[in-house]
């Protein structure tokens, strides 16, 4: 039997590498993918506990976390659709007409 | 080994492998397609949990919903031939030290925590309707919020990515 | 034994769905030609039974060619996607109440499943994958344009079709398709069959509508307009891949008529059969064989409808969708909650 642990490491180690696609890559679209794997794997902690403590909260937080989510990729991907039009990129290292 | 736990390892695999496609890739499409694979990989860990619920709503909203979104904006973004991606490692330094301390963080709560498992299963035919009832009664205002979230979301998503008219 | 069962009624439910395929599409062929007032094909076998025969023939001797500068692996892997979600929706669908066979009563559904219209929901959203890989890895315009029209068109029907279904869903208070189905076995005042297109005919109406979207045939068949966009999608396919996705848009119209019969029209009943007094098997026999004849029906007004109507221009496709559709089911939604609290 798989036991809560074996959870909490597998989507402690999905969470790290979603940090270290945030921190490493500089193309905004894999940048904003990296932090659906990180929100991801939090979704995960959620519902592994929500089983091993027989408790259906934790599932349902997943949902309000899922709904961050969809809101978040509706308007990151349109901020980044409108970036590349106006400055034909999406590496966010060229991205800084805001910087002086 | 029994069944269970060989199922678990083959979705961890699926789930870890797609990840790091996602992170390490050059191409943009085959970070997207590894994505597809990493969600999938967790819908079936959801099964193993008993939330065959949010299996289901992790398919519905993740992968034929954001997934889409995200494949969207590479393809308005990228042409097939143009994969070259430049990827500079200038702030090794920085990322190595955060994600050192942050590594070290997990580890730590990890190995000092003794977790606490309830004796008592969830029932997994039931799960759809607690979940329903605690969205409408404890966590009612949440939910509420939530929808004007995504409205606002909506609407905002839609006035940014508009191409402004002229005259 | 399970085991032996269950693959057993899938490998029963592919091959039949393979080869209604094959006469669908020459009934297809056939149909349009007399509403067309022409013949149609009728040289290969009788009545031209085997002319479906022959184009699988054709199209497995094929050259398939890939475009030079196409992404390879991608190219290959869309028309799988396609095949794929098309061959797995049909899983939860009942398509028979329980039959007695060798002494063991055996469900006919091949996955018994909780939350089985999500399910049905949830594959269906990956469809879009497939069409959608196969735009944008074909490196042609063309391609890339049918593409992102079938996503879009695609994501925007979902939603009238999802929310068409809670109507369904308030009245018989699960998301089982086994229940729902048996919900359906009553009648009304006494002689109404309790089907849901009695019940429920805005949400019928919708649904029907959003699975025309959904399997992408006229009049919504943007995503592969000839006379815009060559062949849409499917331009750079030759040989057997294009022979896939073809296969996959039948079997989903397939598929799309059974999910209709299921949720609207009763799915295995047969009103008043009870009163022939036929015994459990030959009864059993009996109602697979109406859920199979209402679906023929459902597939024929998919095929008249293709024949009659022009095609929509996509920016009416759009405001259908979700000007029209959207609110519509939503105030269904709306009405059959308020009706069913008040009673």
């Amino acid at each position: 039997m798989i036991s809560v642990e074996q959870y909490l490491a597998l989507s402690a180690v999905m969470f790290v590498i979603g940090v270290v696609g945030v921190l490493v890559r500089r193309n905004a679209i894999i940048v904003f993918m990296s932090i659906e794997l990180m929100l991801n794997s939090v979704n995960l902690t959620l519902v592994a506990f929500s089983a091993y403590l027989g408790d259906v909260t934790g599932q349902m937080l997943v949902f309000f976390v899922m709904t961050v989510a969809a809101a978040e990729a509706a308007v990151g991907l349109a901020i980044i659709i409108a970036l590349y039009r106006i400055r034909q990129t999406v590496n966010i290292d060229d991205i800084n007409i805001l910087k002086w | 080994m029994d069944l269970y736990a060989i199922i678990f390892y083959l979705f961890a695999v699926i789930t870890l492998g797609s990840a790091t496609i996602v992170v390490f890739s050059k191409n943009v499409v085959y970070s997207a397609f590894a994505l597809l694979f990493a969600l999938f990989g967790v819908a079936g860990l959801y099964v193993l949990l008993m939330a065959d619920f949010l299996a289901i709503t992790q398919l519905l909203v993740y992968v034929g919903g954001i997934l889409v979104l995200v494949l969207f904006g590479v393809m308005l973004t990228t042409k097939v031939f143009d994969v070259q991606m430049k990827t500079k490692t200038i702030q090794m330094v920085p990322a190595v030290a955060i994600l050192g301390l942050l590594s070290g963080t997990i580890v730590g709560v990890f190995w000092s925590t003794d977790w606490y498992i309830s004796e008592n299963p969830i029932d997994v035919a039931k799960t759809a309707p607690q979940i329903g009832n605690m969205l409408l009664t404890t966590y009612l205002l949440p939910f509420e919020i939530a929808s004007v979230v995504l409205l606002v979301a909506l609407i905002g998503a839609a006035m940014i990515a508009r191409r402004e008219r002229k005259g | 034994m399970d085991i032996l069962i269950a693959s057993t009624k899938i490998a029963v439910v592919l091959a039949a769905m393979l080869t209604s395929v094959v006469f669908l599409v020459l009934v297809e062929r056939r149909m349009s030609a007399f509403i067309q007032n022409r013949i149609g094909p009728n040289r290969v076998g009788p009545y031209g039974l085997l002319q479906s025969v022959a184009d699988v023939v054709k199209l497995l001797m094929k050259e398939d060619i890939v475009p030079a500068k196409a992404n390879k692996p991608l190219h290959d892997l869309a028309p799988i996607i396609s095949i794929a979600v098309a061959m797995t929706t049909f899983a939860v669908i009942p398509f028979g109440n329980a039959i007695e066979l060798f002494g063991t009563t055996i469900k006919l559904q091949i996955a018994d499943v909780n939350i089985g219209i999500l399910y049905i929901l949830a594959i269906t959203s990956l469809g879009v994958y497939g069409l959608t890989l196969a735009g944008w890895s074909s490196n042609n315009k063309y391609s890339l344009l049918g593409g992102l029209r079938s996503s879009a068109q695609m994501i925007s029907y979902e939603l009238s079709m999802g929310l068409a279904i809670i109507g369904v869903i308030l009245m018989a208070g699960t998301l089982r398709l086994d229940v729902i189905v048996e919900k359906q076995t009553e009648y009304l005042l006494g002689w109404l069959p309790a089907w849901n297109i009695f019940l429920q005919p805005v949400a019928f109406i919708t649904f029907f509508i959003a699975a025309f979207a959904e399997t992408n045939r006229l009049p919504f068949d943007l995503p592969e307009a000839e006379p815009e966009l060559v062949g849409g999608f499917h331009t750079e396919y030759t040989g057997l891949k294009f022979g896939l996705f073809f296969l996959a848009e039948y079997m989903n119209m397939i598929t799309a008529s059974a999910i209709v019969v299921t949720l609207f029209l009763g799915g295995w009943h047969l009103p008043y059969a009870d009163m022939l007094g036929l015994s459990g098997f030959a009864l059993s026999i009996l109602q697979v064989l109406t859920f199979c004849g209402k679906i023929v029906l459902v597939l024929l007004f998919f095929i008249a409808i293709r024949w009659t109507l022009p095609r929509f221009r996509y920016d009416q496709l759009m405001s259908l969708g979700w000007k029209v559709m959207l609110p519509l089911t939503l105030a269904n939604a709306l009405v059959t909650a308020l009706i069913l609290l008040a009673f």
